[in-house]
């Protein structure tokens, strides 16, 4: 079992932003991601891929250059934490914490399997996984929590929670983020994953969550409205969240859910529906997968991943005819 | 018979509990002079949060005071620290074994003149249904303040119920509770008597009564209900017949709980004091009568369980 350990992109003092090579490198770590996490979710046969693709950006961008974190030592103190409140989007959390290191790539094809630590929503016991969630609305109470005490112990780490739009139709949600500026916790800072789509449908016709925005600053917090795909705008974002004093901060991040994939983009089907392994190869293509050369990285990450090289070859073939039948 | 508020007993072990432990933080709900978490609250503001009645974001924020080494008491009303925060309490209490102590004021029918409402009849059964979770409904004052202390000894996840008004005394000395140990409070052959919480007392005076009358029973505090002390109910078994007695629902209560522990390890006849229905506004002792909840009641019971033994 192969443990790839990742580096951190970088390792540098917030306020000078991401040189260009930075963002072009966290921008390939976010394809292979993307890529990973659907062989993933193919692999298990059912699972949710288009939140786990809306969110990528944000986590690639969180535990490539902004968390302060160890994962050889998932319980270092004095880690920042981040919750994936919208905890059925585990597998694009659990395939960024495989690329980091936190615990083997080939664990993530026992993804939603008997006896693997890699449950249907988080469960903690996963190194790295700081909440047990599945029920939505409550990673944000749970953040307060952490934040509150660190503040009883005078500790500074920052908390990170992820919500997802549909999310916030949860009560909870608001009470926790009145209770959060009534604290004035400025260490913890939320993120929504605006993708515009919830189970069944568009959240605008679920329940209408607009004017967002207005409703999070009503509720005391500052509010930073980005390209949620942009990694620096992401990353600037949530440098501007750490130097907010006084009151939290929410980024709302407009992506897409899907992102990345022609046929899940914006495509509420494919909530909580895996590719089967012909649409996974047509996946894997439109992120950037080629039968051979330098943008054939995928086939060791699957070697990595512990699939057998005929699964692998028969990816491959399949997107050598994809090109053959498109010229 | 002296009397004291289990509530009280509890802020005042809170309270002691805070200076001894600075990893100690209390979590409350706009009801804390109710609860006597005041009393900690006063004495220590740093480590107190009020998060108004907001149940559910009460329970998974004490859930992140947990992870993060704290030992956060959570207290408010039985029925808005049980039923309304549920999935909270399981997902993030009950599923992580979180280090969370709820403890709850107010339950059952002695709260009285607010009516069905805020009178928690369902609270055990919801709690008793989370697997993992210490489930302690103490008998007095006193136990309550060993059972506050020690949970804050234990790790993991405990619903501890108490009352409004001040309830009997039956413990004269300090108690030295043991989590999932019964204790047995008089010894008689004919029947055992289980209870827990308030009753307790009232089976201790039926047991009386039932003396003067030839029958003698024997009187066990099962002040733990989860984990259940096994050992005891199969000593109960040993007198042939058993009552048992519990401020509660019917359902999924005390009685439910012996029933099912006793079909395992044997068979005698069983009878249960508990509420059947809702219930209504009125006076404690008014409600603990028209509801069946009498030591009167446990009398009666224990005389047609007596009668079933001897068919
Ligand atoms: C309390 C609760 N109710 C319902 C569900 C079922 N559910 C799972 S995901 C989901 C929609 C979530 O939408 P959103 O938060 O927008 O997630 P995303 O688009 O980021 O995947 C629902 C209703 C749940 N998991 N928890
Ligand atoms: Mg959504």
């Amino acid at each position: 079992m192969t443990i790839v350990r990742r580096q951190a992109l970088l390792t540098n003092n917030l306020s000078n932003g991401l040189s260009k090579d930075e963002v072009v490198a966290l921008k390939r770590v976010a394809q292979r991601i993307r890529r990973n996490l659907l062989v993933t979710v193919a692999e298990a046969g059912s699972g949710h891929s288009g939140g786990s693709l809306s969110e990528t950006d944000i986590l690639t961008t969180l535990y490539y250059s902004i968390l302060t974190h160890d994962p050889q030592n998932p319980s270092l103190p004095s880690r920042d934490r981040f919750i994936l409140s919208k905890a059925h989007a585990c597998p694009a959390l659990y395939t960024v914490l495989a690329d980091r290191g936190y615990f083997p790539m080939s664990d993530l094809s026992s993804f939603r399997k008997i006896d693997s630590h890699l449950q249907g929503h988080t469960r903690i016991g996963t190194p790295g996984v700081e909440m047990s969630g599945g029920s939505l609305g409550m990673g944000l109470s749970f953040g307060i929590g952490i934040a509150l005490a660190a503040r009883v112990d005078s500790k500074n780490h920052n908390t990170y929670v992820l919500l997802g739009d549909g999310e916030c139709d949860e009560g909870q949600i608001w009470e926790a983020a009145m209770a959060a500026s009534h604290y004035k916790l400025d260490t913890i800072t939320a993120i929504v994953d605006r993708n515009g789509i919830q189970n069944d449908r568009f959240t605008s016709e679920v329940m209408e969550l607009e004017p967002l925005a207005q409703k999070w600053r009503a509720f005391g917090w500052r509010v930073l409205t980005v390209n949620g795909h942009s990694v620096p705008a992401l990353y600037k974002a949530f440098v501007q969240a750490k130097q907010t004093k006084g009151q939290p901060t929410v980024i709302i991040a407009k992506t897409i859910k899907g992102k990345g994939v022609s046929f899940m983009e914006n495509n509420p089907g494919f909530h909580g529906k895996a590719p089967s392994w012909g649409e996974l190869a047509i996946a894997l293509a439109e992120l950037g997968a080629k039968p051979e050369g330098k943008d054939s990285a995928w086939k060791a990450d699957m070697l990595t991943m512990g699939y057998s090289p005929e699964r692998i070859s028969s990816i491959s073939n399949a997107i050598v005819q994809m090109k053959v039948s498109q010229t | 018979m002296t009397t004291t508020a289990t509530r009280e007993s509890f802020g005042k072990a809170l309270l002691e509990l805070g200076h001894r432990n600075p990893d100690i933080v209390v979590v409350g709900g706009d009801l804390n002079i109710s609860t006597f978490a005041h009393l900690f609250a006063k004495e220590f503001p740093n480590r107190f949060f009020d998060l108004g009645p907001a149940e559910q974001n009460m329970m998974s924020i004490a859930a992140g005071l947990a992870a993060s080494g704290k030992i956060p008491f959570v207290s408010t009303f039985a029925v808005f620290g049980t039923a309304r925060p549920y999935d909270q309490i399981r997902v993030n209490i009950a599923q992580m074994k979180s280090n969370v102590k709820i403890v709850c004021t107010h339950a059952g029918l002695l709260t009285g003149e607010d009516g069905i409402s805020a009178q928690s009849i369902e609270d055990i059964a919801l709690m008793c249904a989370l697997p993992g979770f210490n489930v302690v409904v103490p008998s007095d004052g006193p136990e309550t303040e060993s059972v506050v202390k020690l949970a804050a000894e234990i790790s993991g996840p405990f619903y501890i119920r108490l009352s409004r008004p001040a309830t009997d005394v039956i413990h004269q000395t300090p108690t030295n509770f043991v989590l999932g140990k019964a204790e047995e409070l008089r010894s008689g052959s004919d029947l055992s008597i289980i209870a827990c919480g308030i009753m307790v007392s009232a089976s201790l005076k039926a047991a009386t009564e039932l003396a003067k009358e030839g029958i003698q029973a024997t009187v066990i505090n099962m002040s733990t209900l989860q984990p259940l002390d096994e050992k005891a109910v199969l000593s109960a078994l040993d007198t042939g017949a058993i009552v048992t007695a519990e401020e509660h629902y019917i359902h999924g209560g005390l009685g439910s709980l012996i029933a099912q522990s006793a079909a395992r390890q044997g068979a005698v006849p069983i009878e249960m004091v508990a509420t059947t229905r809702y219930a209504e506004s009125g006076k404690p002792d008014e409600l603990l009568t028209k509801y069946g909840l009498s030591s009167s009641d446990i009398v009666d019971a224990a005389k047609r369980v007596v009668g079933r033994k001897r068919d």
